[in-house]
């Protein structure tokens, strides 16, 4: 048996719900994040997969921005963490309310 | 023998992402993170892609990684979360909702027009028009000629990360002294730490003041 492409594309997938559902149901901002950073992940792979499936170096170029942009987000992300942690302490995705009608 | 590289390492990239969804404490998940990591590093020297195995273990595990964990104890929110829902009916749903995108993915993903027609397996990737050497070369190559300009603005990307987040870190209205934003902006996101905590444990003296 050999691996093909799809192999890859479907564990991809698999990685890219994982991070999804988790995201979504974690509630600590910093889980949240590496969820996001498993989605991209996932994303990479199948960047790499197609790469090698049509045969083309440029699918692996493109990795290299995604890395830019996820190493952009994580810093600016984490800036933001810290600077509300600042604020308030213990603070979880549900506790982040500043702007919600009628806070407490 | 690739079979078997395959399967353990997609294993333990699944075992690495629901550790990470599934860890009470964030320094586990960032470690279960490393795992996935490390696995996605293997694929990449699985499918020809050396040089991004090398950038995805030093880029994400020894550097975004390491930055997630210095947050994490710089907080202090390495301790135990509770995993109750709290709002009702939201875990269910988002699983139900990840199943049919796990279903939708899949279903494209397994489409022949979607993968194309397979490669050869023992043909190289080649790049570009030039018949170059290693797989450096060849990214090297596209990289500087065809993505020349979305290269140059990826370092206006990264200067613009770098100084939004030493303005998120700095309190505001604290007058830029001794080792303030100014230094730390010029030696980069990785001197961002030790700038990041002195001002942190200021932080924290004023609120437990007030």
């Amino acid at each position: 048996m050999t691996i093909t492409s799809t192999y890859y594309l479907v564990l991809a997938a698999a990685i890219f719900t994982i991070g999804a559902v988790g995201l979504l149901i974690r509630r600590n901002v910093i889980v949240m994040f590496m969820c996001v950073e498993l989605m991209l992940n996932a994303v990479n792979l199948t960047f790499v997969s197609f790469a090698r499936e049509l045969n083309d170096v440029r699918g692996q170029v493109l990795v290299f921005f995604t890395l830019v942009v996820a190493a952009a987000e994580v810093a600016v992300g984490l800036g933001i963490i810290v600077a509300i942690f600042r604020r308030r302490r213990g603070a979880t995705a549900d506790d982040l309310d500043l702007l919600r009608d009628g806070a407490p | 023998m690739t079979e078997v590289i395959f399967f353990v390492a997609a294993a333990l990239a699944l075992a690495g992402a629901l550790g990470v969804v599934l860890m009470r404490n964030p320094v586990h998940s960032a470690l279960w993170l490393v795992v996935t990591l490390v696995s996605v590093a293997i694929f990449f020297l699985q499918e020809q892609a050396e040089l991004l195995a090398a950038v995805q273990i030093i880029v994400y595990a020894g550097a975004i990684v390491v930055l997630f964990l210095f947050v994490i104890m710089l907080l202090g929110v390495d301790r135990e979360e509770s995993l109750g829902d709290p709002i009702p009916f939201q875990r269910p749903a988002a699983i139900a909702l990840g199943l049919i995108l796990l279903t939708e993915v899949i279903f494209l993903a397994g489409h022949q027009w979607a993968t194309g027609k397979p490669a050869d397996a023992l043909h190289t990737i080649r790049g570009g028009a030039a018949d170059l050497g290693g797989n450096v070369e060849r990214v090297a190559r596209v990289l500087f000629t065809d993505f020349l300009w979305p290269f140059e603005i990826t370092a206006a990307l990264l200067v613009i990360a770098v100084v939004g987040s030493v303005v998120l870190a700095r309190r505001s209205g604290q007058p830029p002294e001794g080792h303030g934003g100014e230094e730390s902006e010029a030696g980069g996101a990785s001197d961002r730490e030790p700038g990041i905590s002195a001002r942190s444990e200021r932080a924290d003296s004023e609120v437990t003041d007030s």
